[in-house]
């Protein structure tokens, strides 16, 4: 077994046994962290597959995060009042149905986004992808029979067949299989022709397209990928909080999970997790001790910015003695 | 058709006060090819400086000048401690270092001047109203800021275009390497063309500082109408920006106007209150990404 593999394997054994570390010192808050790590670190490693591989800087990624979410939260909606979505669609809580709506949706989202906003580039692309950002922050905003400002509350996790969903430990599982899963999808994307030639165009997009590939269809094609992974993490994330509100697409949300691609370190498929749980663990850490928290998180990531080059991951290749 | 005159009068100074805070965002875009999401904190440090003097000291004057000078020491400061190592970087790092720069200056001034809005009265000169139409009193100080607003506009035109500092300004904006190449002081125009955007910025907090509530936060949701504006006037043109923030300043006061009791009228009352204000909402951005979509450089970009 290669030496990458075993170091997965140790970590994913290891974040399997969160639940029983919690439940033997009692701190069960320790679940929902790491659960909420994970989710946000799947929502990161999305956003990296198109920053990171692709060179497309999206200000708007929370979008798809809050959209798969809200798939989740209104299909619950329609399936506890027993009414239909648009008049044809019925509710539902089952989560082998909600998922893959909230991936399509969202994936469907980030067609029309991308298909508009790449046909821009550099600061504009930025902008461009803020503004779509910021219109489905408003309309979900706006629509009063899915709460409006306040969100949807989400009684009861979806079900799935044959597990108890409401035990904390076991949805904590379902969370990291996905996680898992979602890494690995990563790893074979990233490796595949087609991640290659993502790869290329960002570093020479019209060495590519004089390659004869069509490069406006190819990162298409990514943003698209990126938003359904954004997706299936925002609906993850309103199973795991039972809740799902426009804060989801707020801008600095995006900002965020650039901030966690970013700190763990861009264009590698393990940086945005350790982005995500470093992120995560160290502002819900200082929340605990001081309400401005935000002032030492700001400090760090302008010391990070400033004084490093591929964030944690680079750090950390740099300790172990750069093998890579 | 009173009412109408009165909405696009507010349109108008909404217009100026995002002018005041695109002029600077274009320039310091152009000219650095930096993404400065910070640029709506220097508004909040203008904001916060002229209404704690304001209320202090009752002197909206003292307050005004206090302002100025914190919002331009605000900027210089951060564009010596931050900004001159990002010229060189790529976006992303920009917006990264912006973005904690905005957590910083918000935390910051909460530690000072605590969650608790500041309010702050109009001067006392400027606190009646003028019947500027038979049946149309308007606000004094609310022509003021216009007055202000369009000053700055008259004022930077000549700066741009009739003076030395000027020419460089263009000539940065259109070709920086080459300014570069020829000897400028290009560090010294970088950080007099940051510290007057930040003085500007600041301009602007202080002048809406009586108008809105003063409050954390208030820069992060002005700086993305601000860089609508900026997007859809063209990156580096002021006269682009003066042009976007009058058309999108007044486009945000209608649609927030009357657009929800136009709704009102074909929807039951509620729903179409929050669908309303939904939509005049996203009114910017979507012209924002129509305008894109026709001209992906803005509407007076220039070749940069």
């Amino acid at each position: 077994m290669k030496r990458e593999n075993l170091l997965l394997l140790v970590v994913f054994i290891l974040l399997a046994l969160v639940p029983f570390a919690a439940e033997l010192t009692g701190q069960s808050s320790w679940i929902k962290l790491v659960g909420q790590a994970l989710i946000y670190g799947m929502a990161a490693a999305s956003l990296n597959f198109i920053l990171g591989y692709g060179g497309m800087v999206s200000f708007g990624h929370a979008a798809f995060f809050g959209i798969g979410g809200y798939v989740v939260g209104m299909l619950y909606h329609h399936f506890d009042a027993g009414t239909l979505f648009l008049g044809f669609i019925p509710g539902t809580d089952q989560m082998l149905i909600t998922l893959p709506a909230a991936i399509v949706a969202a994936g469907l989202a980030a067609a029309l986004v991308g298909a508009l906003s790449l046909r821009t580039g550099g600061v504009q692309f930025i902008m461009i992808t803020l503004a779509f950002a910021q219109m489905f922050f408003f309309l979900f905003i706006s629509l009063k029979t899915y709460g409006g400002e306040d969100g949807i509350m989400v009684r009861r996790t979806n079900s799935l067949p044959g597990l108890n969903m409401k035990d904390k430990a076991t949805l904590y599982w379902v969370v990291l299989g996905f996680a898992a899963a979602y890494y690995l999808f990563l790893r074979r994307l990233v490796q595949s022709s087609f991640g290659q030639i993502i790869a290329g165009i960002r570093q020479n997009e019209r060495r590519m397209a004089a390659m004869g590939i069509s490069t406006y269809r190819y990162k298409l094609y990514a943003f698209i990928l990126s938003g359904m992974g954004a997706g299936l993490a925002g609906a993850l994330m309103v199973n795991f909080l039972r809740f799902a509100s426009p804060d989801m697409m707020h801008w600095s949300r995006s900002g965020e999970l650039m901030v966690m691609v970013i700190l763990g370190g861009v264009g590698t498929l393990a940086g945005p997790f350790i982005g995500a749980g470093a992120l995560f663990t160290l502002e819900t850490m200082l929340a605990r001790v001081t309400e401005h928290w935000m002032l030492p998180v700001g400090i760090l990531l302008l010391l990070v910015v400033l004084t490093s080059k591929g964030g944690l991951m680079a750090l950390a290749r740099k300790i172990m003695g750069g093998t890579k | 058709m009173i009412l109408l005159f009165e909405q696009l009068l507010n349109g108008l100074q909404y217009g100026v006060t995002l002018f005041l805070l695109a002029a600077g965002l274009t320039l310091i875009f152009g000219i650095m090819g930096v993404i400065n999401l910070a640029h709506g904190a220097l508004y909040m440090v203008g904001a916060f400086a002229a209404s704690w003097v304001a209320i202090q000291t009752g002197s909206f004057w003292g307050g005004l000048l206090t302002g100025l000078v914190a919002s331009g020491i605000a900027g210089i400061v951060v564009e010596l401690g931050v900004m001159r190592r990002l010229y060189a970087r790529d976006h992303l790092d920009q917006v990264l270092a912006t973005f904690a720069l905005i957590l910083i200056f918000n935390q910051t001034t909460v530690l000072i001047f605590g969650r608790q809005p500041l309010f702050t009265s109009t001067p006392e000169v400027l606190s009646g109203s003028i019947e500027i139409l038979p049946g149309l009193p308007y606000p004094t100080y609310r022509l003021f800021v216009i007055a202000v607003g369009l000053a700055v506009a008259i004022g930077l035109y000549f700066l741009i275009n009739k003076t030395r500092v000027g020419m460089l300004v263009r000539a940065g904006a259109s070709n920086r390497q080459m300014v570069r190449a020829l000897g400028v002081n290009i560090q010294g125009l970088y950080t007099a063309v940051f510290g007057l955007g930040a003085l500007l910025a600041g301009l602007a907090g202080v002048m809406a500082s009586p108008i809105v509530s003063v409050q954390v936060g208030m820069g992060d949701e002005i700086i993305l109408a601000t860089f609508v504006v900026v997007v859809i006037g063209g990156v580096g043109s002021v006269k682009g920006a003066f042009v976007a923030a009058i058309a999108l300043g007044m486009f945000d006061t209608m649609l927030r106007a009357f657009l929800p009791a136009t709704l009102q009228q074909v929807m039951p009352g509620p729903e179409a209150q929050a669908l309303g204000v939904g939509i005049s909402s996203m009114g910017i951005y979507l012209m924002m990404a129509l305008v894109l979509l026709v001209r992906p450089r803005g509407l007076f970009a220039g070749r940069g």
